[in-house]
C-alpha cells in the first residue's frame, strides 16, 4: 500500500448561486449570495466576487440583512446556527447556535431583536413538517452565543422561503402552504385561514407557490401553480376577505415580489420572462422577455433602483428598474444528468461540460468563475416543462483544441431521433469557435462514441463517431471539390462495422496510427490510414466498457474495461494479454500528459481511485472510498505550472490535477498539502482594497503595491519616505494663510530646510525631532524670528563638539535648541554627500 | 436578455447540375437565331479573316452569312445537285466547294460564278480544301479516291486511291503545304504526304469516320465516327490518346473552341457537348430540337452556329458584358447604391464622440409570428404562395420548428376548406421529397387526426386526400422495388469482392492462458 498522507479530496466550486434568494444591499452595490456552505459577496457592476463568507459547516439557507444595521447580516445555515456578518469587510461578528436545522430566516424592522426562522417541527419526525419559531436574540459580547428563548409563531409552514413574507410594517406574517393561506397578527396575536378549493371550474391548479406583501397597504400578493396572481385584500376580517386575479404566465409562478414602494409587482415563473405589474393598474404590464431559464427567486434593492432574479440555469441577474438587464453572474451550471463528458478545452484549459439548454460551458478551474456559454444548438428555447428540446450530448476536442465537434439530439415519443452533428473551428479573429459543418443525421441511432485523432503532424483532421446502428464512421476535413471559394467542410470518408455489433467505445492511439473500437466483447484495432482490420482482441465474459491506449513509453498497451469486472492490458505488438486484474472499474482515464492511468473502482457504495502506468504493476497511487456512490465523469486538467513534488504518491499530480464528478454533482478535486500551503499563502498576499472589486486589473494593482511595500521594506535606510517633519513644514507653509505668514525671506531657509534629507537611524529619534520642530515653531511663533546670521558662526563651531553638547548641562536652552537643529542640518547634508 | 434565435432553415444540396466556370461561360449565350434553310445543312465554315462570315452548305446553296446578319450576305447557287463542305481559303478571297455531280468548284467570294471547275472524280465530292500554301486544292470523293488540284491550271496534281469506301471527310495542315489527312467509311484515317506518293499513317478509328479535327498544334487529331470521338497523338505515331463514348448516335461534327481548350461534338442526338481538352471530361452540354449535322464555332467564341437535319440554322451569339448584367440586375430590384450607403461610409473623426446605435434585428415575417407565440399566422405566413413555391424548405422549417415547440397541432387546426386545402396542396408537393418526407409525414398525420371527423364536407378536401392516398401507394411501391434492387446488388458485391482473414481467433484462445497466469502473478493490483 501506497502512502499518500498528504494528499487530499477538496470541493472546488461550482456551487448553487440560486439556491436561496440573493439580497441586494443598501447602497446597491453589493450582492449576498448563499453559495453551498458559504455566502458569496458579489459587486453588482463588475460582477466579481468580493467576499466569501466562510463559517458554516453546511447549506446556508438564507441571506438577509440585519434591519438595524444596513452593513450586517444575518446567514442561516442546516448547520443550527445563525451568523451575523460583516459583509463590507468580511468578517464574522457573532454565532447563534439554534441547535435545529434552519430553513429559512426572516425578518422585520419592527421586531428588533427577533429573528423569525423556519426549522422542522420536532414531534414528527417521519413526516416532514415545519413551523415558523421567532427566536429572540441575546444580546451579549460573546462571538458564540447559545439561544434558548424560542417561540413558535406558526405550525405546518412551507419550507420554501418564498411562502412567507412580513406585512406591511412588520404588522402581521402571511404564510401559504398547499391550498391556505394564513395570516398571522402580531397584535392580536391571532391567525386567520383561507383556504382555496383544490381546482377551480377551469381546471386551473390553485396550489399557492409564492407569496409577497405589499410594504405600504394591506395587500397581499399570492402565486399560484396555474400561473394566476391572486392579490388579496381586506383579510382582517376573516370573513370579507376578496381578492383579484392576474393573470399572464402560463405556468406556476414562482416567485413574486413588490418594490420598496409598491408601486409595481414583479413576477416571474418557467417561462423565464419577468412581468413588472403596476400596482392598481392591472392591464399595465412590462416583460422582459428570455432571460435565459426559469426564474427563481425575485428580489429588489431597498431603495429600488435594481431588481435581481435568480435563475434555474445558477444565474443572478441583475436588472435597472428600467427593465434593462446590467449584470449577469453565471455560476457553472449543473443539470440533473451531465450527458456530455467532463472535457478540457486545451486552448484555454477550462473544464467544458453541458449547461444551460443547449449550450456548452466554459468553466474556468483556476479562477472558479464560468467563462463563456457557446451555443450549440442555436435556436429559440422554448421554455415550457414537458416539451422535448434538443440537448447537447456529444462533444470532443481536438488535441490543439481548434476543433471541436458536438453531437445534439432531440428523441420525441413516438417520432424518429433527430441528430445533428456539428463541427466547429476556432476562429482566431473572435477568440470563439465558429460553425464549419453541420452533418444532419449522421447516424441512424445515438452515437454512443466520439474521438479525435490526435496525432499532431498529420495534415487532416480526423474524427470518428460510433453508434448504436452498428456502425462507425471516419470524418474528414476535405476542401470541397467545387466551389472554390469557401472553406473546407467535413465529410464521410469511410464506414466501418464489424459482425452487426454495436460499437461502444472508441479510441485513438496517441500518434493516430491506430483506431480500437469495441463492439461489445471484441475490440478491433483499425489502421486510420488504409481503414484495414488489422487485429481484433477479446476478453471474451463481459462488454468492453472503457477504452484507451497507453502514451508515452507505454504506447504499446492499450487498456480495456469489462463488464464482468475485469481490467486488460493488451501489448499491442504481441498483439496479447500483458496482464489483467479483477476489478469492478467505472471509470478508465489516461493522463494526457504522462503514462499515467487513473481507474476508479467502485466497491460496496464507495469509489477507490487507482493511478497506474500499464507497464508497472503497482499502482503509482491508490485511495479508498475517495466518495461515496459511483463515479462516471473525471477528467484531467493540465495544470497551468508543474508542481515540483519529489514524492512518489504526488508525483503523478505534477502535470495534471484530476478532477471529478461524484453522483450528487460536486467537482471534487486531490491536492497536495504543498500545493494547498501556496494557494494559502497567495490568498494572504493579495491585499487588496475591498471597496475595489476583484477585478484582473485590481489584482494587477494589489500585486503592484505589495511589491511597494516590500520594497520599502527592505530599502528602509537607503531611501527613505519623504519625512514628516518636510512635509509638516509644507503643509504650513501652503495651509496658512498669506497675511499671517512671517516674510519670505525666513521662510525660504525653513522651507529649503524641509527639503533636506535628514539621517537618523531610529524612528524615535524622528518622533523626537517632529516634536522638537514642533514645540520650535511655536517659540519662533511668540518670540519672533531669530537672526539666521548670527546662529551661522555657532553653527561651525559646534560641529566639532555636537555629541558632547548635548550632555552638557551648562548650555542654555535656547543653545541647546540650536544646537540639535544644527546637528540635525550637518547630518542631512553628509548623507547626502555620502549615500550618493 | 438574449436576443429571439431565428428559425434555422435547413440548407440542402443543390440537386442536379453544378454550377461551373463552364457552365457560366457556355450559358451566356442570347437565345438562337433560327434560319431557315433549303435543306440539311452539311457543312459550316467560318472565314478566317474578319468579320468572320461563315459559308453554309445546304442542299444545292452555298451561304455566306455575316457575323450578325440574319440574311445571308452571299450565295451561291450555281451548282446542278446537292453542294458539299464550302471552305475558305486562309486569306478568306476564295471559296471551294464539292458537289453531288463529282465536280468541284472554286469560287471568289466577291463573285457569283465559278472561277475554275475541277473536273475528274467520277462520284461526288463530299470533301474539299485548301493547303496551307493556297495554290492546291484537297478533294476527296465517294469514288475512294483523294486528289490534289492546282488552282491556276485547274490540272489534278496527284490521286491516293488507298481508301476502299466513301471518303466523307478530310483536312489539311495549316503548318505543313505537303499533308493532309482524310477520313473514310472504311473506318481508317489516314495521313498522307505530298511529296510521296502514298500514305504515311493509317489510324483505326474502328467506325465509319464522319468528321476530321487537327488541333492548332497539329500534334493531335480529333476523328469522330460512329458514337465515338476519338483523339490520336500523330507524333507518337497515330497512337490512340483518348476515347469518348458521350453521344448515344453517331457524331457528325466537331470544332474546337477558340482557345483550343474546349472541344465541341454535335450529334445525331441532338446534343452538343463540350469537352475539357486537358482531361477529356464533359463540361456542358446543349441541346438542339434536331439531328446536328454541323457546328460551328466563330473565333473568339463569339457565336455557335449549328446546322440540324430539318434544315435549321441555329445561331446563338454571345451575351455582350453589359447585357449580362443588365439581365441579373432586373431580377433583384434594390434601393439605389446611394440610399444604400447613406452615411454609412462616414468615417468619425478623431475627436467625435460616437453613440453606438443597438442593431436592430430583421426577422423574417413568420419569425415575428413565431417570437410572439403565434402560431397559425406563423404557419400561414410560411404557406404563403412564394415562399411554398419557390422555398419549400422555408415552409418546411417552420412546420419543424413548429413541431419541436409542440403547437404543430395547434397551428394545423382551425382551418377552413381554402386553408387546408392549400395545405394539403403543399404536401403533396413535397410529401414525398426526401429532403422533406420526415417532417411532413408528421404534420400530415397530423392533418388526418385532427380533420378525420370533417372528411367527405368539402368536394375539393376529398379529391386532394385521395390525390395524396394514390401518391403515397406510388410511393409505398417504388421503395420497395428500389429496396429490391439494393438487395440485388448487395449479392452481387457480395460475391464478387474478395474475402479477407483477419487474423483474431487464435490470439483470443491465447489471451486465456495469459490471463490465468496474469491473474495469480500479480496480486497486487487487487489488493490494494
Amino acid at each position: 500500500m501506497v502512502e499518500h498522507g498528504d494528499i487530499r479530496v477538496v470541493h472546488r466550486g461550482g456551487s448553487r448561486i440560486n439556491f436561496r434568494e440573493p439580497v441586494i444591499t443598501n447602497d446597491s452595490r453589493f450582492l449576498l449570495c448563499a453559495s453551498g456552505e458559504s455566502v458569496k459577496v458579489f459587486s453588482t457592476s463588475t460582477e466579481e466576487t468580493i467576499h466569501d463568507l466562510r463559517g458554516h459547516t453546511d447549506l446556508v439557507t438564507g441571506v438577509l440583512l440585519r434591519p438595524s444595521n444596513h452593513l450586517q447580516a444575518y446567514s442561516c445555515s442546516l448547520d443550527g446556527t445563525v451568523r451575523l456578518w460583516d459583509f463590507t469587510d468580511g468578517i464574522l461578528i457573532k454565532t447563534y447556535v439554534i441547535g435545529y436545522p434552519i430553513h429559512s430566516i426572516y425578518t422585520s424592522a419592527n421586531h428588533e431583536g427577533v429573528i423569525f426562522i423556519v426549522t422542522p417541527t420536532l414531534s414528527d419526525k417521519r413526516t416532514e413538517m415545519f413551523q415558523l419559531v421567532a427566536v429572540h436574540l441575546p444580546q451579549s459580547g460573546d462571538q458564540l452565543v447559545e439561544v434558548r428563548e424560542l417561540s413558535a409563531v406558526l405550525s405546518d409552514v412551507s419550507s420554501n422561503p418564498a411562502a412567507i413574507d412580513f406585512g406591511r410594517g412588520g404588522e402581521y406574517i402571511a404564510s401559504v402552504k398547499g391550498l391556505q393561506l394564513e395570516v398571522y397578527f402580531f397584535k392580536k396575536q391571532k391567525a386567520f385561514r383561507f383556504p382555496l378549493k383544490e381546482d377551480n371550474k377551469k381546471g386551473g391548479k390553485n396550489t399557492f407557490t409564492c407569496i409577497s406583501c405589499h410594504p405600504k397597504d394591506d395587500c397581499i400578493a399570492t402565486g399560484h401553480e396555474d400561473g394566476k396572481i391572486r392579490l388579496w385584500r381586506n383579510f382582517i376580517h376573516k370573513r370579507e376577505y376578496t381578492y383579484s386575479t392576474l393573470h399572464w404566465h402560463h405556468s406556476a409562478v414562482s416567485s413574486l415580489c413588490f418594490t420598496p414602494e409598491g408601486t409595481n409587482l414583479l413576477s416571474g415563473g418557467i417561462e423565464s420572462v419577468l412581468v413588472q405589474w403596476r400596482y392598481n393598474q392591472d392591464t399595465q404590464r412590462d416583460f422582459l422577455p428570455r432571460l435565459g431559464a426559469a426564474i427563481t427567486h425575485i428580489t429588489v434593492s431597498p431603495d429600488g433602483a435594481l431588481y435581481c432574479t435568480s435563475h434555474s440555469d445558477n444565474k443572478v441577474t441583475i436588472i435597472q428598474s428600467c427593465v434593462k438587464v446590467s449584470a449577469v453572474i453565471q455560476g457553472l451550471v449543473k443539470g440533473e444528468s451531465l450527458r456530455t463528458d467532463l472535457m478540457v478545452d486545451p486552448r484555454s484549459k477550462s473544464l467544458v461540460l453541458n449547461g444551460k439548454p443547449g449550450h456548452l460551458q466554459f468553466y474556468s478551474l483556476q479562477r472558479d468563475k464560468l467563462l463563456y456559454n457557446l451555443d450549440i444548438v442555436q435556436q429559440e428555447y422554448i421554455h415550457e416543462s414537458g416539451l422535448q428540446q434538443f440537448e447537447v450530448v456529444k462533444a470532443a476536442f481536438s488535441s490543439s483544441g481548434s476543433c471541436l465537434a458536438t453531437v445534439e439530439e432531440r428523441k420525441q415519443k413516438d417520432a424518429e431521433l433527430e441528430l445533428n452533428l456539428k463541427l466547429w473551428e476556432f476562429d482566431d479573429q473572435t477568440q470563439s469557435f465558429a460553425l464549419n459543418t453541420t452533418i444532419t443525421a449522421p447516424h441512424e441511432d445515438r452515437i454512443t462514441a466520439m474521438c479525435f485523432c490526435h496525432a499532431t503532424d498529420s495534415q487532416t483532421t480526423m474524427l470518428v463517431s460510433a453508434s448504436k446502428d452498428g456502425h462507425f464512421k471516419a470524418w474528414k476535413l476535405a476542401a470541397a471539390a467545387h466551389t472554390e471559394d469557401e472553406g473546407p467542410s467535413w465529410s464521410c470518408d469511410f464506414v466501418g462495422a464489424y459482425h452487426r455489433l454495436v460499437p461502444e467505445c472508441c479510441c485513438f492511439s496517441a500518434d493516430g496510427s491506430l483506431l480500437a473500437v469495441s463492439f461489445q466483447e471484441v475490440v478491433t484495432v483499425w489502421s486510420p490510414a488504409s481503414w484495414e482490420l488489422l487485429t481484433t482482441l477479446s476478453q471474451p465474459p463481459g462488454a468492453i466498457r472503457n477504452l484507451c491506449f497507453g502514451r508515452l513509453s507505454c504506447s504499446k498497451y492499450l487498456l480495456g474495461t469489462t463488464n464482468s469486472n475485469l481490467l486488460c492490458c493488451w501489448n499491442l505488438l504481441t498483439c496479447s494479454l500483458e496482464w489483467s486484474t479483477s476489478m469492478d472499474v467505472s471509470l478508465l482515464l489516461d493522463d494526457p500528459l504522462s503514462e499515467n492511468v487513473a481507474a476508479f473502482c467502485c466497491q460496496a457504495g464507495n469509489t477507490d481511485l487507482f493511478v497506474f502506468k500499464p507497464s508497472e504493476p503497482r499502482p503509482l497511487f491508490s485511495q479508498k472510498a475517495v466518495c461515496s456512490g459511483k463515479v462516471t465523469h473525471a477528467v484531467f486538467a493540465p495544470r497551468d505550472e508543474m508542481l515540483e513534488s519529489c514524492e512518489e504518491s504526488s508525483q503523478w499530480l505534477n502535470r495534471c490535477q484530476l478532477y471529478f464528478l461524484t453522483q450528487y454533482m460536486d467537482l471534487l478535486t486531490f491536492t497536495t498539502k504543498s500545493e494547498e500551503d501556496k494557494l494559502m499563502a497567495s490568498s494572504k498576499q493579495l491585499v487588496i482594497d475591498d471597496s475595489v472589486a476583484m477585478t484582473p486589473f485590481s489584482l494587477l494593482l494589489g500585486k503592484h503595491r505589495l511589491q511597494d511595500g516590500q520594497e520599502a521594506a527592505s530599502n528602509l535606510f537607503a531611501e527613505r519616505a519623504p519625512l514628516p517633519q518636510g512635509s509638516a513644514a509644507v503643509r504650513e507653509l501652503l495651509q496658512t494663510p498669506a497675511h499671517v505668514l512671517p516674510s519670505t525671506s525666513f521662510l525660504c531657509s525653513m522651507f529649503v530646510q524641509s527639503l533636506l534629507i535628514s539621517v537618523k537611524d531610529t524612528r524615535e529619534e524622528n518622533k523626537q525631532a517632529e516634536e522638537e520642530m514642533e514645540s520650535e515653531k511655536e517659540e519662533e511663533d511668540s518670540e519672533g524670528e531669530m537672526d539666521s546670521s548670527s546662529s551661522r558662526p555657532m553653527r561651525q563651531e559646534s560641529v566639532g563638539v555636537g555629541a558632547a553638547g548635548s550632555s552638557d548641562p551648562a548650555l542654555t536652552k535656547a543653545q541647546l535648541k540650536e544646537l540639535k537643529r544644527v546637528r540635525k542640518l550637518d547630518h542631512s547634508w553628509l548623507s547626502g554627500l555620502l549615500d550618493p | 436578455m438574449a436576443s429571439f434565435k431565428p428559425t434555422k432553415i435547413q440548407v440542402y444540396p443543390k440537386l442536379g447540375e453544378k454550377v461551373t466556370q463552364d457552365t457560366l461561360y457556355w450559358k451566356n449565350y442570347k437565345a438562337p437565331v433560327q434560319i431557315k434553310e433549303f435543306g440539311a445543312i452539311t457543312n459550316i465554315d467560318f472565314s478566317p479573316v474578319a468579320p468572320h462570315n461563315f459559308a453554309v452548305t445546304a442542299f444545292t446553296r452555298i451561304h455566306i452569312y455575316g457575323p450578325y446578319s440574319q440574311e445571308p450576305v452571299k450565295s451561291f447557287t450555281r451548282f446542278k445537285d446537292t453542294a458539299y463542305c464550302g471552305r475558305f481559303r486562309s486569306d478568306g478571297q476564295l471559296l471551294v466547294a464539292g458537289c453531288e455531280d463529282s465536280v468541284v468548284r472554286l469560287f471568289d467570294v466577291s463573285g457569283k460564278v465559278a472561277l475554275r471547275m475541277f473536273k475528274g472524280h467520277t462520284k461526288a465530292v463530299h470533301v474539299t480544301d485548301f493547303t496551307s500554301d493556297r495554290y492546291q486544292i484537297l478533294t476527296g470523293s465517294d469514288d475512294y479516291t483523294c486528289r490534289l488540284w492546282d488552282i491556276p491550271n485547274a490540272t489534278e496534281l496527284n490521286t491516293y486511291q488507298e481508301h476502299t469506301d466513301y471518303i466523307r471527310c478530310g483536312v489539311t495542315s495549316k503548318l505543313n503545304r505537303d499533308l493532309f489527312v482524310t477520313g473514310s467509311y472504311d473506318h481508317t484515317v489516314r495521313l498522307f504526304d505530298a511529296r510521296v506518293d502514298k500514305g504515311v499513317m493509317t489510324m483505326e478509328h474502328g467506325q465509319p469516320v464522319e468528321s476530321l479535327l487537327l488541333y492548332p498544334s497539329e500534334g493531335l487529331l480529333v476523328s469522330a465516327g460512329g458514337r465515338f470521338v476519338k483523339v490520336w497523338d500523330l507524333l507518337k505515331g497515330g497512337q490512340p490518346l483518348v476515347s469518348l463514348r458521350n453521344h448515344h448516335k453517331t457524331v457528325t461534327s466537331v470544332c474546337l473552341s477558340s482557345n483550343g481548350q474546349r472541344l465541341l461534338s454535335a450529334s445525331l442526338d441532338r446534343h452538343v457537348k463540350v469537352y475539357n481538352t486537358t482531361t477529356y471530361k464533359v463540361v456542358h452540354n446543349f441541346d438542339y430540337a434536331a439531328s446536328i449535322l454541323s457546328v460551328g464555332l466563330s473565333p473568339d467564341d463569339e457565336s455557335i452556329v449549328v446546322g440540324m437535319t430539318n434544315s435549321i440554322l441555329s445561331i446563338k451569339h454571345r451575351k455582350s458584358p453589359e447585357e449580362s448584367k443588365e439581365t441579373s440586375g432586373q431580377q433583384r430590384r434594390r434601393p439605389s447604391y446611394r440610399v444604400f450607403v447613406k452615411g454609412k461610409n462616414y468615417v468619425p473623426k478623431q475627436d467625435d464622440y460616437l453613440v453606438s446605435k443597438p442593431v436592430k434585428q430583421h426577422l423574417a415575417k413568420y419569425d415575428k409570428q413565431l417570437k410572439k407565440f403565434n402560431v397559425s399566422k406563423a404557419l400561414d405566413t410560411a404557406l404563403e404562395t412564394w415562399t411554398r413555391l419557390r422555398k419549400p424548405e422555408v415552409t418546411v422549417a417552420v412546420i419543424k420548428e413548429l413541431d419541436r415547440r409542440g403547437t404543430l397541432k395547434n397551428a394545423l387546426a382551425g382551418r377552413d376548406e381554402q386553408e387546408l386545402s392549400r395545405l394539403l396542396h403543399f404536401l403533396i408537393g413535397n410529401l414525398v421529397d426526401p429532403r422533406f418526407a420526415p417532417v411532413l409525414a408528421t404534420a400530415a398525420e397530423m392533418i388526418l387526426d385532427i380533420y378525420q371527423s370533417v372528411i367527405g364536407q368539402s368536394p375539393v378536401v376529398d379529391r386532394q386526400l385521395l390525390r395524396l392516398q394514390e401518391l403515397l401507394e406510388k410511393e409505398i411501391d417504388y421503395q420497395q422495388e428500389l429496396l429490391e434492387v439494393l438487395g440485388m446488388l448487395d449479392t452481387m458485391f457480395a460475391s464478387s469482392l474478395p474475402r479477407k482473414e483477419v487474423p483474431c481467433s487464435g490470439i483470443s484462445r491465447s489471451n486465456g492462458l495469459i490471463q490465468g497466469e496474469a491473474s495469480t502473478s500479480r496480486p497486487q493490483l487487487q489488493t490494494t
